[in-house]
């Protein structure tokens, strides 16, 4: 996907003025804090469950090499084959390589944000393979041709009569009459598409939220069931995972288990959790005669003992771009790229370089929502700031704010000067409001006062009063 | 290949490996082998009735519907009831698996038991449990050569047959029992957990049951 | 340090109920005004202040203070903000606590400079330091161990939970303890008072339509509580808050918290009072 993040700032003032989305990001933010907190509240050993779930990922970042080797060799040993993909072109020709040994003409998919990463669906299209999205959101969007908005929730943006319209014009066999008013109407007609397509696919893809490397085991974790149906319906399974997904053992993976659903849409645990260990083996009834995993780096490697490191335990939840004040007002897409909210203001400029995706980790409060419902306790703030110090370091912010932070902090770093500075400016900006007591318009504070308005300095300094207070008993001390 | 060695290099020298790597293979090799348990929240350690009663609990909190029978004898009455209660044709399909076969199918006149891989045209699937989860109401279903997956996620309906002695009060005691009969380190082709019936919030965060695989998920409890 | 003032024990006498009083020898408290106090509103001040020595503190305020150094540190210039944490650290380095009248400011000194300063030879200093530094409202609550204070406030107020001082420092009960003892006043909950009113430092004129949009739905929770006057703990976000409801005409006051504990609302709220 090509990357958009430097648009961002026209693409989130677009998007605060599309009424459809901030209808529907109105209804997502309502919904998934509420069931979080409900599933949180439920369960008094979250705060340590979140503790030792990023222990376990902390403890195998370290030893992520070995880890990889020891899920690789089992993987060999039920029968399954193991791609390693240092960028996402050897990833995506690793995935055609198969497809074309396969003689594949249709692969179904279920929701990856890998696959997203490194834009298969394009490709394997332009290749000749047709990519079916099953997941309903990822359905609906491949539909509008839209990329997700949301890791979890692809269509979070739209509502039910966006999907209405979107029905009628590619399924075209539907009569006029037929009612798709609601969801439940819409999620059958989807159903009723989708249904033979698992069964006439040739290979079907899955990502993996866990790679066991005690087992070689991958596992995925979903709600609807389209994952399953994609991975045991056709001849071929492909999982393509990137490298940090792998944990050690079993009861690695059920001790994430145990925040990652709660984190991401409130459930204890999530519908399907699915564990697959190499192909069909010898008498089964059905399953895939081929297992492959794809091992994608695609630049965390590069992560690996930087201050983003860290940033390898995410689990994808989405918890942090659910109680983000800023995704809630711009949605996903306004961050131009795969990863958006919180995550992906880090993430993004791992993968793609800041030059490309300055916007992202700029645009943040820093109100540490994010951080305080990671289930990984991933400091998202500190990484954003960090960005923000590479950006400074080589530049590449733009020269009124340097300028204007160089002006701030000369004075600032001179408490002499800065006094007698604020004693003049002060008093004069206090008088300059008049009655009224506020500015609606300010030279070179038009980023304030476009929308709001500023209230005026109430008098002289703080420091100026306090001197004269002080002063004023000193004196009554010696009459 | 050499994509291999390029990101094992990589990740090598992130980990600055020279200083001691023999400690950090101990470490690894360590924790493959002892597999050590995290924290089990206290709400699954519970014993005897007051578990099933949980697992039923949690079950039903996440639209499962669950009945309970005193023997297996009477799962078959039980399947014939629920089909007529859901206006169900009687058919179902099921795998070969050696508790289910013994059951008394012959009994429930009309009743058509399909065996193997289910089809697109199936409604109801029946399956037998290996194990279920108290803490979250989940069912732990490994595929083989008398357990289709298919069976799981094809049909309308799914039914699944648990033996009340094989609920586990968290999946940490599933696992367990997983490497006791597949052997350390090894695995069932597919192992199933399932939580409830199938489902999809993605149209305006709207819950709706049903999204690819069963609409819904019937739970037969044996008291044994 | 030659222009510090001296100590202001006499500023006002301090009040024996219900205020506790546990320690002989007064804690000598450095008060770090924060700049946005010290230009827009030394009401904010001189409230601290009277909190304060109310609990038996002597206040003092270094004159060598300016800035905590935020806009440098959260735009990526780290060498200004630890030029700065450096200055304010030697500034308050003789008292026994460092107390400011914001979250953010506060969580600034503690939780920043440390990390600010790794590494370098103010490194331990930085984490000593940290330990002295607090905000105002939990130092009354969690150090001194206020449990009330004698002040009046007709009227109905909110309470917006700032970020920094909820998710760094963990104030949430103590403001609305304190406040729970004024007489006269009554406090109505806003729905989801812990969420960021789009202020940010820097973010809100870097990105003025996104912090627009927050602070829209943040107006909407204030006055959908009802209350006549808005209260928080950090002065930017009640600059942020208070500006867009002035532009939106609203009638709600805007205050930081210490001015009503403090007993202090005599003077006009934040631009001088609503519409």
């Amino acid at each position: 996907m090509e990357i958009q993040s430097p648009q961002f700032r026209e693409k989130a003032r677009k998007a605060i003025a599309d009424e459809q989305l901030q209808r529907a990001m109105g209804k997502a933010k309502i919904g998934f804090v509420g069931k979080r907190k409900k599933a949180v509240d439920a369960l008094p050993e979250f705060e340590d469950l979140r503790s030792s779930a990023r222990a376990i990922k902390d403890h195998t970042l370290e030893h992520l090499d070995l880890y990889l080797e020891a899920y690789e060799r089992k993987v060999i040993a039920s029968g399954g084959q193991v791609h390693w993909a240092e960028t996402a072109e050897d990833a995506r020709q690793a995935v055609l390589g198969i497809c074309r040994a396969a003689g594949a003409r249709t692969v179904t998919k279920g929701k990856s944000m890998i696959t997203e990463e490194i834009a298969l669906n394009d490709f394997l299209e332009k290749e000749g393979v047709r990519p079916v999205e099953t997941d309903l959101g990822e359905y609906i969007i491949q539909l509008r041709g839209e990329h997700p908005s949301h890791i979890i929730g692809p269509a979070l943006h739209l509502n039910k009569e966006q999907v209405e319209e979107d029905f009628r014009r590619v399924h075209t066999e539907l009569p006029a009459g037929r009612d798709l008013s609601q969801p439940e109407s819409l999620l059958g007609e989807a159903r009723h598409i989708l249904r033979p397509q698992y069964f006439q696919a040739d290979v079907g893809i899955t990502g993996a939220n866990f790679l066991v490397a005690e087992t070689g085991t991958s596992i995925i974790v979903t709600n609807e069931g389209n994952g399953d149906l994609t991975q045991t319906l056709p001849r071929v399974h492909i999982v393509v995972a990137s490298i940090e997904k792998v944990v050690p053992t079993l009861e690695d993976a059920s001790q994430i288990l145990r925040v990652l659903a709660r984190s991401a849409t409130g459930q204890d645990m999530s519908v399907y959790t699915t564990l697959s260990t190499g192909p069909r083996r010898p008498g089964d009834p059905d399953g895939p005669d081929e297992y492959h995993v794809i091992l994608l780096d695609n630049g965390r490697s590069s992560m690996l003992g930087t201050e983003f490191h860290e940033m390898l335990r995410c689990i994808r939840c989405g918890a942090c771009m659910n109680h983000c004040p800023v995704y809630h007002a711009v949605g996903g897409h306004a961050y131009g790229w795969v990863y958006p909210g919180p995550m992906g203001s880090v993430l993004t400029p791992s993968l793609v370089g800041v030059d490309k995706a300055g916007h992202l980790p700029n645009a943040s409060t820093f109100c540490g929502r994010c951080e305080s419902v990671c289930p990984m306790q991933i400091p998202l703030p500190r990484m954003m700031r960090h960005w923000r110090e590479r950006e400074f370091e080589r530049g590449l912010n733009p020269a009124t704010q340097r300028f204007g932070l160089g002006f701030w902090a000369f004075f600032a770093r001179r408490p002499g000067l800065y006094r007698l500075a604020t004693s003049m400016a002060i008093p004069a900006l206090s008088g300059l409001a008049g009655r009224e007591r506020w500015f609606r318009s300010l030279p070179f504070a038009g980023g304030w006062t476009r929308h709001r308005d500023l209230p005026a300095p109430e008098s002289r300094t703080f420091m100026q009063q306090w001197r004269d207070r002080e002063a004023l008993k000193q004196r009554g001390k010696m009459a | 290949m050499s994509g291999r060695e390029a990101i094992l290099g990589k990740l090598r020298a992130a980990a600055s490996v020279s200083t001691d790597d023999g400690a950090r293979r101990e470490a690894v090799e360590k924790r493959l082998a002892k597999t050590p348990r995290g924290l089990i929240p206290a709400r699954g350690q519970v014993e005897g009735k007051e578990r099933i009663a949980l697992f039923c609990r949690m079950a039903e909190a996440v639209t499962a519907t669950v009945e309970r029978v005193k023997t297996a004898d009477d799962v078959p009455k039980s399947v014939t009831h629920y089909l007529r209660s859901k206006n169900l044709a009687p058919s179902v399909r099921m795998g070969d698996d050696r508790r289910l076969k013994r059951m008394d199918w012959a009994s429930q006149k009309s009743l058509e038991v399909k065996r193997g891989r289910a089809e697109p045209e199936d409604e109801v699937g029946v399956s037998h449990a290996f194990a279920a989860v108290a803490e979250t109401g989940t069912v732990a279903l490994p595929s083989g050569k008398d357990n289709p997956t298919t069976v799981n996620f094809v049909p309308d309906h799914h039914i699944i047959v648990i033996d009340a002695k094989d609920i586990a009060g968290d999946l940490e005691t599933v696992i367990s029992r997983l490497r006791r009969k597949y052997g350390r380190g090894d695995m069932p082709r597919l192992l199933n957990l399932i939580t409830g019936p199938s489902r999809s919030g993605d149209i305006e965060q709207t819950m709706l049951l049903g999204a690819h695989g069963p609409r819904a998920l019937h739970l037969i409890v044996v008291d044994g | 340090m030659s222009e510090r003032t001296g100590s202001a024990e006499n500023f006002k006498p301090a009040k024996e109920e219900p205020l506790k009083e546990e320690s002989t020898s007064p804690k000598r408290v450095g008060l770090f005004v924060t700049c946005l106090v010290d230009l827009f509103r030394p009401s904010v001040g001189f409230a601290a202040v009277k909190l304060l020595e109310e609990a038996g503190c002597t206040v003092e305020v270094p004159m060598a203070q300016t800035c905590c150094g935020q806009p440098a540190y959260n735009s990526g210039d780290r060498e200004d903000a630890a030029a700065i944490a450096r200055q304010t650290m030697e500034a308050f380095e003789e008292f026994d606590y460092v107390v400011a009248p914001s979250g953010s400011c506060a969580g600034m000194l503690k939780k920043h400079y440390p990390s600010l300063l790794k590494g370098t030879p103010f490194e331990a200093r930085a984490e000593a330091f940290s330990g002295r530094v607090h905000e105002l409202v939990s130092f009354l609550v969690d150090v001194l161990g206020v449990t009330g204070v004698p002040a009046r406030h007709e009227g109905s107020v909110t309470y917006h939970d700032s970020c920094s001082g909820l998710r760094e420092l963990g104030i949430e009960k103590q403001p609305r303890k304190l406040l729970s003892s004024v007489e006269g006043l009554e406090l109505r909950e806003m729905q989801n008072s812990d969420v960021c009113c789009g202020f940010g430092g820097t973010f809100c004129v870097k990105y003025p339509d996104i912090s627009n949009k927050i602070v829209e739905e943040k107006t909407a929770s204030i006055e959908k509580a009802g209350a006549a006057t808005l209260l928080a703990g950090d002065l930017g976000c009640l600059m942020n808050m208070a500006g867009k409801l002035h532009r939106q005409g609203s009638s709600v006051e805007v205050r930081h918290v210490a001015e009503v504990l403090a007993g202090m609302t005599d003077k006009p709220a934040i631009g001088g009072g609503g519409r």
